[in-house]
């Protein structure tokens, strides 16, 4: 469970984050979601040490982040899998060799035991037989799936995405979101996911935090989505003429 | 204050740089893949300069030699003095500061702007160490060897310029190279050439670890690397030799 309390953070004199307070629980997807410069990335390469904030805290599983020794420090950075918006794959590298990279810096194993364990991560993924072929030869769907691969490799106890649909054509976005889903149950990971993409709202989003300015304007699950009158919210979420259609008959059908 | 500000930081960036790698296997694959990519595909570049800037500088001096009384084979002579001295360690190294300063600035910018940096980062690795320090161990172990064949080369290349133009005899231009040779020329130029090696290195280093924006700013980036490289290898240049050699 990740517990972020009061979290201020800003850039040559701009205040991004005000006091933003949430929780992420064990084993759910957690969604944040917001209009572009409304804090979300900012947010999120906090909560990954990217950024360090001004003031609040952030803790997992009870511990505090910025009170860690540094073997904690090197022990929670083996525990986190990030899967960035553009992949951030090593171009340099085969798709093995990206998945293979944290097991080679640091795991103790022999070559054997990390293939083995590449293999399985990229069967997970449905990404069998692309091992020796480099990210440029892949798609955006096949570079999502060996980044979320990559994340994975290490079992972590965290799972953080940066837009992980952005650039992805609807069926694609629904297989990342999917496979997201399902490691995070699989494997119980506390997940927390960056997003504009309003399908993974309604389909995976087990909490929801929407940013707007840099203040938490408002939290609750894709269920409650749909009844909120929070204004900020429905004229994001619903700014499109099928998502207001979608809201409609939901909430007709709920009456 | 912008200046002190950079000279800060990029002293900063060595401190992060000269640190233990994590992981010594890792840390042996990269160092041997930069010897490839900085030291090996150099070679060609070296080569084919190196040999014809000697046999212009045998040619040029040769030509310029029109009193009688000035014996020939200080073509010879001249051409050894300015190749070990000058051509080879200052002029390969500038060549070299915009060949691989350019992709060096351009490889790390380009990780930097797509995120792989921060990917190094969130798994916990020293990105400057694991980026940094396998470029500064391929140049300053591998430049000092490209810098004797290019002395080799450049020598070479005057000697068949004097073959082909018949502007001076063989003899006389061995005669000219093996005149009061002294051995601390050489390693004056070795010395400056490990100095050299190590500012083509962390200097467009660090252009490429600390850009910001996109492909556009990896260019800017890549050619204000090369233009800063040269400045710093012309002024170390200068008070190294007033140092070694006055």
């Amino acid at each position: 469970m990740i517990i972020v309390d009061k979290l201020y953070k800003g850039f040559d004199g701009t205040q991004v984050l005000k006091g933003i307070s949430a929780t992420f629980e064990s084993g759910k997807t957690s969604l944040i979601i917001g209009q572009s410069g409304s804090g979300k990335t900012v947010f999120l390469k906090s909560l990954i040490g990217l950024h360090v904030p001004e003031s609040g805290t952030i803790s997992f599983d009870g511990a505090v982040n910025t009170q860690f020794t540094i073997e904690q420090k090197r022990q929670w950075r083996q525990e986190i899998g990030m899967v960035f918006q553009g992949s951030a794959l090593f171009d340099s590298q085969t798709v093995q060799e990206n998945v293979m990279f944290p097991l080679k810096m640091f795991k103790k194993q022999s070559q054997e035991e990390m293939i083995e364990r590449v293999n399985f991560v990229l069967k997970r993924v449905n990404l069998e037989n692309s091992n020796f072929k480099f990210p440029a030869e892949l798609s955006g769907g096949m570079q999502k799936r060996v980044a979320i691969a990559r994340a994975i490799v290490m079992n972590p106890k965290y799972l953080f995405c940066d837009e992980p649909n952005s650039g992805l054509d609807p069926n694609t976005a629904i297989l990342i979101d999917n496979l997201i889903q399902e490691i995070t149950d699989e494997y119980q990971i506390t997940t927390v996911i960056n997003t504009h993409d309003m399908n993974s709202v309604m389909q995976i989003g087990d909490k929801i935090v929407f940013l707007k300015d840099g203040v938490k304007a408002w939290e609750g699950t894709n269920k409650e989505i749909f009844k909120t009158d929070n204004e900020a919210v429905v004229k994001f979420v619903y700014s499109s003429e099928l998502f207001k259609k979608v809201r409609l008959a939901y909430l007709n059908e709920t009456k | 204050m912008t200046y002190l500000k950079h000279i800060g930081k990029y002293f900063m960036m060595l401190g992060q740089v000269f640190k233990r790698p994590q992981r010594g296997r890792v840390f042996r694959e990269t160092v041997f893949r930069e010897f490839d990519e900085l030291g090996l595909k150099s070679i060609g570049i070296v080569i084919f300069i190196s040999f014809f800037i000697g046999g212009v500088i045998a040619l040029q001096t040769a030509l310029n030699i029109e009193n009688p009384l000035i014996p020939k084979y200080l073509v010879g002579f001249a051409t050894k003095r300015s190749v070990i001295l000058e051509f080879a360690p200052t002029f390969c190294s500038i060549i070299l500061a915009g060949k691989v300063g350019s992709y060096i600035t351009s490889s790390i910018g380009s990780m930097r702007v797509t995120e792989q940096i921060d990917a190094l980062e969130v798994m916990g690795i020293n990105s400057i160490n694991h980026l940094v320090l396998p470029k500064v161990l391929a140049t300053v172990f591998f430049y000092p060897f490209l810098i004797v064949l290019a002395m080799f080369l450049g020598i070479f290349g005057g000697w068949v310029a004097g073959f082909t133009s018949s502007m001076f005899s063989e003899i006389d231009y061995m005669q000219g190279l093996q005149l009061d040779f002294n051995p601390f020329l050489v390693k004056y130029a070795l010395i400056k050439t490990l100095i050299f090696a190590f500012l083509i290195a962390t200097v467009p280093s660090y252009h490429g670890y600390y850009v910001k924006g996109g492909s556009i700013a990896v260019g800017k980036a890549s050619t204000q690397a090369v233009v800063w490289t040269i400045i710093l290898i012309v002024i170390t240049n200068y008070f190294l030799t007033q140092l070694l050699l006055t």
